[in-house]
């Protein structure tokens, strides 16, 4: 028997109560039940006995399966900025500033976001459709039932897979990106690459990469904690499940960019 | 409100020699929003004995297995296991209770990435690290074989049919030797065949492992074939408890009414 819908009822949605319910209520009861929900998998993560083995299956499937994704996005975006920033560049006389300007643009932002955003909707949808999945067809329940507990077997391993891949996958981005700037330059102006790079990173300390590839490791916390809540809170069958793998991503990317607002500004403060 | 009708139990035949039942359910009341689904439910069962729990569809027959179990919390009452009750324990508390208990879901629950063997192995990974590989995989040979799987030990669960699932949970829920088995459903959607065969297997399984068992279900023609004792629920309650022969005899009208349409 499922459980019967709550004693709630539902509000016209255009009603001032309805609105209050939407804009308010809602978005409160959803936080409210997410910081539940970590507290649970925290909990879960700290004590034994640990799913090694199972963490080690999602760091694949996070980690190595996103690779090619990940490295085309850092490509194409290398050769955009490459192309974008010269056509700028040329107009102020500022071209000797190109290999910096996409260095500098790809390692501190545009890596680690587009990064980020590639993993949320790949990585994130798939942890949504999958844990939701498994709560429609009650797997969530049977293996609770097994003594296991699921915040620490799928929940916990989801999550840390997320936040020890991302920073990885990042500097593969930020190499890619560097890698196809310096080929759509050399196209049109032949460099050679280690002119380029001397370039690029001339004034760099480590300030410019470590704290911006670090930043994604709470982006991964972001991704993987809002795609294992949407999934195993699931109700609703096929209908549900879609809803959970949607809502992990547009839910994910969001965060993941107001993270970014005031990462970065933590980061030119405490980095600079 | 009809009174509920039960026969005059001998107490050795609820109580273990220390005056204990395995299992004790006492005065569950649930509800979900403002529709209550048990409303004072107590029950008791012995080791070696099956009890079947019937009733409409969406009586909380299925809710009263999953609070056993400890996967919805009752509003009030009580559940013991060997006389400790588990409402209050948290979850790796509960866990120490769940491995003595076996559950098989009413759709087998299996996990759909892993295969037949993998499946009934998946207990013994998390719980019996003291077995070597080569045990577990006998151990998993020789549940799948008990329950007549044991050719299609690298399927995966789309590839078989719903009756072969069934038997999988169910050598699933064997795995860890429970002293406590849960069906919910056991025969739901299967032809009356394989509904034969299920019984039959449950009936088999319970002689040789000598576990308790309560079976949820409202088909009545297997609660006769594999239970010891019945228990009806109507508006959340018991209304009668005893053998099926006991039942025929109560006077209460839903009770006949009941094993008429039945």
């Amino acid at each position: 028997m499922s459980a019967p819908p709550s004693g709630q009822r539902s509000l016209p949605a255009f009603s001032a109560a309805g609105l209050i319910k939407a804009l308010i209520n809602d978005p409160l009861e959803w936080f409210g039940n997410l910081t539940i929900f970590f507290w649970q998998v925290l909990r879960a993560a700290v004590t034994s006995p640990f799913e090694g083995r199972e963490l080690v299956r999602q760091l694949d499937e996070v980690g190595s399966k996103s690779l090619p994704l990940v490295a085309m996005a850092g490509t194409a975006i290398g050769a955009v900025l490459s192309m974008e920033a010269r056509f700028s560049l040329v107009q102020f006389g500022a071209k000797a500033l190109l290999p910096a300007t996409v260095v500098w643009s790809i390692i501190q932002e545009m890596g680690p976001i587009i990064t980020s955003l590639v993993v949320c909707g790949r990585v994130g949808a798939g942890i949504g459709a999958e844990l939701a999945s498994m709560k429609v067809t009650e797997q969530i329940d049977a293996i609770e039932a097994s003594a296991i507990n699921p915040y620490r077997l799928l929940a916990a391993t989801r999550i840390l897979a997320c936040i020890l891949m991302l920073p990885l996958l990042t500097v593969v981005a930020d190499g890619c990106g560097v890698f196809a700037g310096w080929l759509a330059q050399t196209l049109v102006e032949p460099i050679s690459f280690r002119r380029f790079i001397d370039a690029g990173f001339n004034g760099a300390t480590l300030n410019l990469f470590l704290p911006p590839t670090f930043k994604t490791a709470v982006f991964g916390l972001i991704v993987g904690l809002i795609a294992s809540f949407q999934g195993m809170r699931t109700r609703g069958g096929a209908g549900g499940v879609g809803r959970a793998a949607t809502n992990s991503v547009v839910l994910s990317s969001l965060f993941v960019i107001l993270a970014d607002v005031v990462l970065v500004k933590f980061i030119l403060v405490f980095f600079p | 409100m009809a009174t509920a009708y039960k026969i005059p139990t001998e107490p050795e035949q609820v109580e273990q020699d220390n005056g204990t039942p395995i299992l004790a359910v006492e005065n569950l009341h649930k509800s979900f929003g403002n529709q209550k689904v048990l409303d004072g439910v107590s029950l008791k069962i012995s080791r070696g004995e099956t009890l079947a729990v019937l009733g409409r569809s969406g009586t909380g027959k299925s809710v009263l297995l999953r609070i056993i179990i400890g996967l919805e919390k009752p509003d009030s009452g009580s559940v013991r296991i060997h006389g400790q009750d588990i409402a209050g324990l948290a979850l790796d508390q509960l866990g120490e209770i769940r491995k003595k208990m076996g559950f098989l879901f009413q759709q087998a629950a299996l996990y759909d990435s892993l295969t037949v063997a993998e499946n009934v192995a998946f207990p013994l990974k998390h719980h019996r690290g003291e077995m070597s590989e080569s045990e577990k995989a006998d151990r998993v040979k020789q549940l799948l074989a008990e329950v007549g799987m044991e050719g299609d030990l690298n399927k995966m669960p789309s590839d078989i049919s719903g009756g072969m699932q069934k038997r999988v949970g169910l050598a699933r829920a064997l795995a860890l030797e429970p002293e406590i088995l849960l069906l919910d459903e056991p025969t739901a959607g299967l032809d009356p065949i394989s509904s034969a065969e299920i019984d039959q297997l449950v009936l088999t399984l319970q002689r040789e492992h000598r576990m308790a068992s309560i079976v949820v279900t409202h088909d009545l023609h297997s609660a006769r074939t594999i239970a010891d004792r019945l228990a009806l629920l109507n508006d959340g309650r018991v209304v009668a408890e005893g053998t099926f022969e006991d039942l025929e005899k109560s006077d209460i009208a839903f009770v006949q009414e009941f094993l008429k349409q039945a």
